[in-house]
């Protein structure tokens, strides 16, 4: 187990001298996403001790001055209302056979962002907000929209807004399962890929507040938060999918599919370690 | 229908501030699409905004205007309760116009 | 032979610039479907890079045009990115640890 600093390795060195840390973690690791979300605050708070834990959510914002005042001044005026406004309208609009969004989710689909994604025990696997959306259209014999395209991220943009404010409230029931989701979760968001070899982690836990090339780096505290984006660079709102497999493709991995189960577990887990936070969405970035 | 346009303007003191965002796709005419065929130019050319029968801001844009504009600009004079009118014109031919309250 | 250093040494770079051997077509079949086979292992394992995709491209493109040193040599490269690639997939299994926060 490598340590980040001097600091932590000798304190580590001093607490852990009973353990065998030299030896390589063969006998599973008690999955403990408690442990892992406080330690995840931790290192956050710890590393920027001026960002109310609060803050977290605005990502590059929070990590920078100027870009701070450009945002402030942005939110009274966000670039993101008319995909709001049309995510609004569309799930308002019922489907050809007469029913809405409403129908298929609980309290008719208001304020309930926070609780995605959440582990469906009947089926096993991770439940994005993305997947039930599209479940909820063909299950009324409607055609799924595209994971990364405006209609799915509008739609995302409107329940996240009803949202706003309220703390992530994931919940890992005790399940083995969806403890291994969460930990596959996890390990994807440490694992390097593509041939630049980076991990989420690399910009994310890293280098947050650092440049890659012209842009900010945001913490992976609170990055969920925000979702969808309306990004300058795509001149529109952005699903969590569109984020992800876009993230692959940028260190020249070949992004999976949306919201295959990697991508499902990985939304479970970063939301998880980010619970309490307030959801901000839908977020501008640049 | 619903406008293009959003707009607020508060008046502060003698000057009134004035942020508008506008849907437009503002194509420049140099970007292609997925099949590799040029998107052909389609932008917002002549933006304005008048108050008191003069114009108090006047854009001539061309294709580097990004898609859905966002315009913050501050002008002397303004009631509050006054009217404020916005209108553009696209390099097609097509208009939108709206008329906002100065608060 | 006299001959000034440099001009040894540019003919040495030219003769590595070419293969030892002028390649084949069936050279290049032979590197292309190693290169595929890389490449489908990595798919197996859900990490396959770009570049490998790119790299694959370039070398049929090439073979198209009848350069089949190019080619060849760009069929090697894809097979060398397909198993980097695979070797990443394997090491990270046990590696992502490093990263994490605990």
């Amino acid at each position: 187990m490598k340590l980040r600093s001097a600091t932590q390795l000798a304190s580590a060195a001093l607490t852990l001298a009973a353990l065998t840390f030299a030896a390589p973690a063969t006998a599973a690791d008690k999955i403990d996403p408690v442990a892992d979300a406080k330690a995840f605050k931790k290192f956050f708070t710890d590393k920027f001790p001026k960002v109310k834990l609060e803050d977290f959510v605005n990502g590059p914002y929070s990590m920078d001055e100027g870009l701070h005042r450009q945002w402030e001044e942005k939110e009274q005026f966000p670039p993101y209302e008319f995909s709001l406004d049309m995510g609004k309208e569309m799930f308002t609009k019922p489907f050809k056979n007469g029913k809405t969004y409403e129908d298929c989710f609980p309290n008719k689909g208001i304020g309930i962002r926070q609780n995605y994604p959440y582990f469906d025990e009947k089926e096993g696997k991770v439940i994005t907000l993305e997947l039930a959306l599209n479940r909820c259209r063909e299950a009324n014999g409607e055609p799924p929209f595209s994971y990364v395209r405006d209609e799915m991220a509008a739609l995302t943009a409107y329940m996240a807004f009803t949202s706003r404010g309220k703390p992530f409230d994931i919940k890992i029931p005790n399940d083995p399962r969806a403890l291994e989701a969460y930990q596959r979760g996890k390990e994807y968001f440490y694992t390097r890929r593509g041939q630049l070899n980076f991990s989420c982690a690399t910009c994310h836990v890293q280098s947050p507040g650092e440049r890659i090339r012209a842009e900010v780096l945001a913490p992976a505290l609170g990055i969920m938060n925000a979702m969808p984006i309306y990004r300058s660079e795509w001149s529109g709102m952005g699903t969590t999918s569109r984020r992800f497999t876009t993230c692959n493709s940028q260190i020249r991995g070949v992004p999976l599919n949306p919201q295959d189960d990697e991508y499902r577990d990985l939304e479970y887990y970063l939301s998880y370690v980010s619970n309490g936070l307030p959801i901000s969405g839908p977020g501008a970035r640049p | 229908m619903a406008s293009t346009i959003r707009v607020r303007a508060i008046a502060r003191g003698d000057t009134t501030e004035v942020q508008a965002l506008i849907q437009h796709p503002m194509d420049s005419g140099y970007i292609k699409d997925a099949k590799g065929e040029i998107i052909p130019p389609h932008f917002i050319q002549q933006l304005t905004f008048e108050y008191d029968g003069k114009n108090v801001f006047l854009a001539d844009w061309g294709g580097g205007i990004s898609k859905d504009p966002y315009i913050k600009f501050a002008f002397k004079g303004g009631k509050k309760g006054d009217d404020l009118k916005i209108s553009w014109l696209d390099n097609k031919g097509a208009t939108d116009t709206t008329t906002a309250k100065i608060q | 032979m006299n001959m000034p250093r440099s001009a040894l040494v540019s003919i040495l770079l030219i003769a590595n610039s070419v293969c030892a051997f002028a390649a084949t077509e069936a050279d290049y079949k032979a590197a292309y479907a190693a290169a595929e086979a890389a490449n489908k292992e990595a798919a197996a394992l859900r990490n396959q890079w770009t570049t490998t995709a790119a790299t694959l491209a370039a070398a049929k493109k090439a073979a198209d045009a009848g350069d089949f040193d190019a080619a060849t040599a760009s069929a090697r490269e894809a097979e060398a990115l397909a198993k980097a690639s695979s070797f990443q997939a394997t090491s990270e299994k046990e590696r992502w640890k490093d990263m994490e926060i605990r």
